[in-house]
């Protein structure tokens, strides 16, 4: 990147399965407040600009950017809000600094997905009206569909795909923001209840709310809010078609992660990901979805991910550690606020205050989000302590 | 009326070849629920309305009085303070003459029309004042600026809503 953005501020609310005790507004103004104490007890009144990530019917109100400015010290403030994923919130946040005309920017997701009483329709309403909404099937047999093309193409096993769940719940145990760690190997999740065949309950994660926000700063700026920068290195993000049944490499690869990921290494100056980039924070939303990522995200050819998992490549102590947080799998699934909890991993790994599971020697991360069912959008950040 | 000779070029359609099936249209009903978790601000405000009582909070950075409450002031981004209560009666700082219902149907003429008003309540800083309705009063006799008091649901009515105050009236 012709200029340089660093993260100078992060702040998150506790992450729990329900939090009747606290309203959306009160959850987001813990994780802001935190952020800006974070950053060197900043005021909102010195920030430039503010971008929130919401989906209108994950939050049973339309237009809810309008519903964004109190909680994060906002108010007349330019608000920008994104429909999307937390890391699609970063790139635009990103340009926004690029432009050269705003120093610090705040970004901010959040899910209160407990209070979603019909999520199955909400993921429905997502799909296409006429071609697929009229089966009137739970859309969550698309993962199903997925799943089991990405086996059928590439000799990954359900073992494999059930070891990502064991690793990354395993994980969690030492992440005291995880909610669903969990001491189990690959049998439990082989014996647990089918959902939609190759798909298994263990295979899923599940729901969680919490809040994250961020404060990124101009280069000119970043070293007055905090001594710990942390450098925004490249970012990318990719979309394919809509069209479910007709997406450019099928349904079993990930093409919107290998194009995300191609740009940000590309703006990065990344050759060999896997030798340059230490660790990576990747979308888990589903098992397989980990090992798929990995191979499109270019660090193992395809078909390799399951063997290297094997490997203990992917471990905590491995050659390339994956989701030492516990990714959705063992913290959680936060909805548009994912890609932001795997970033917050990165900037914690990066700035050594990872607790029990810091990493020894990180200097490069990744993060990696995707959107989820039934989209095939996804955002990459290549994030470094080195300037 | 023929709503064709409104039309120039292309093909009318009427609803009977809509339901008939003999023009394709796709049609779904959303369903979608929601319970929001109150937090703690709306949660004591929605309680107290129930005990027929408004509740306001401070605010110590700026010392206002804010209504509805909230646990942060938005402005100064500093936590709330004490919790106080204000008056269930106000003044009209702007309302409007309803002519269509929720519905988008007409109010036929002779029903009353609703009456939203936003109401600067007593006690609050001043410009701070929630939405709500008129009532016992007709339209060509509210005035902003009018001194307008609640009118409660009986006590065994509430549900710990906005709606637990009916309407607001001249007083």
């Amino acid at each position: 990147m012709s200029k340089k953005v660093a993260i100078v501020g992060l702040g998150y609310s506790s992450f729990r399965t329900t939090s009747q005790d606290v309203s959306y507004r009160e959850m987001i103004f813990e994780a802001a407040t935190k952020c800006y104490e974070d950053a060197g007890g900043v005021h909102p009144q010195d920030i430039d600009a503010f971008v929130a990530c919401s989906e209108d019917f994950m939050e049973g109100i339309s237009i809810a950017d309008e519903y964004v400015p109190d909680q994060l010290g906002a108010v007349l403030k330019p608000v920008q809000s994104i429909t999307g994923d937390g890391l699609q919130g970063l790139a635009s946040a990103a340009m926004h600094v690029l432009t050269g005309e705003l120093d610090l920017v705040t970004l901010s997701a959040f899910s209160k997905a407990s209070n979603v009483l019909h999520y199955a329709n909400v993921v429905s309403y997502a799909c296409d009206p006429t071609y697929v909404r009229p089966l009137k099937e739970n859309p969550y047999f698309i993962a199903g569909l997925e799943m089991n093309r990405y086996l059928y193409e590439t000799g990954t096993t359900e073992e494999q795909c059930a070891m990502v769940t064991a690793k990354n719940k395993g994980n969690a145990l030492f992440n005291p923001t995880a909610a669903y760690g969990a001491k189990i190997d690959v049998k439990d999740v082989l014996q647990s209840d089918p959902l939609f065949s190759p798909l298994k309950y263990l295979d899923k994660s599940q729901d969680l709310d919490g809040a994250i926000v961020f404060l990124l700063a101009s280069e000119e700026k970043a070293y007055q809010y905090t001594d710990k920068p942390i450098w925004i290195k490249g970012l990318g993000w990719a979309t394919d078609t809509p069209n479910l049944d007709n997406r450019l490499d099928g349904m079993g690869d990930a093409v919107y992660a290998r194009l995300a990921a191609q740009k940000a290494y590309e703006m990065a100056g990344i050759t060999y990901p896997r030798k340059e980039i230490h660790f990576a924070e990747l979308d888990d939303t589903f098992s397989f979805k980990e090992l798929q990522h990995l191979e499109a995200l270019n660090i193992c050819s395809r078909g390799e991910a399951g063997k290297l998992l094997e490997q203990g490549v992917f471990s905590k102590n491995g050659d390339f550690p994956v989701n030492v947080s516990g990714g959705s799998l063992g913290v959680g699934y936060l909805h548009e606020a994912n890609g932001l909890q795997r970033l917050m991993e990165v900037v914690l790994q990066l700035r050594g205050e990872a607790g029990k599971r810091q990493l020894d020697d990180v200097e490069t991360g990744l993060a990696f989000a995707w959107r989820g069912i039934p989209t095939a959008t996804g955002a990459a950040a290549v994030l470094s302590s080195r300037y | 009326m023929d709503h064709k000779e409104f039309i120039r070029g292309g093909t009318a359609l009427s609803e009977d070849e809509i339901k008939s099936g003999k023009i394709f249209v796709e049609e779904d009903a959303l369903d979608c629920r929601y319970a929001w978790d109150t937090g703690v601000a709306i949660g004591r405000y929605l309680a107290e309305l129930k005990k027929g009582k408004i509740i306001a909070k401070k605010t110590n950075c700026c010392d206002r009085i804010m209504i509805p409450p909230r646990m942060f002031c938005e402005l100064c981004y500093r936590p709330s303070g004490a919790w106080t209560y204000v008056q269930d009666t106000g003044v009209v700082n702007t309302f409007s003459i309803s002519n269509i219902y929720y519905d988008a149907s007409r109010v036929p003429s002779g029903e009353p029309n609703p009456m939203p008003a936003v109401i600067e309540i007593d006690g609050a800083s001043k410009g701070m004042g929630i939405m709500h309705l008129l009532g016992e009063v007709k339209p060509e006799d509210v005035k902003i600026g009018m001194k307008v008091k609640a009118v409660w649901k009986p006590e065994s009515e509430r549900t710990g809503s906005i709606t637990d105050i009916e309407y607001f009236k001249p007083y």
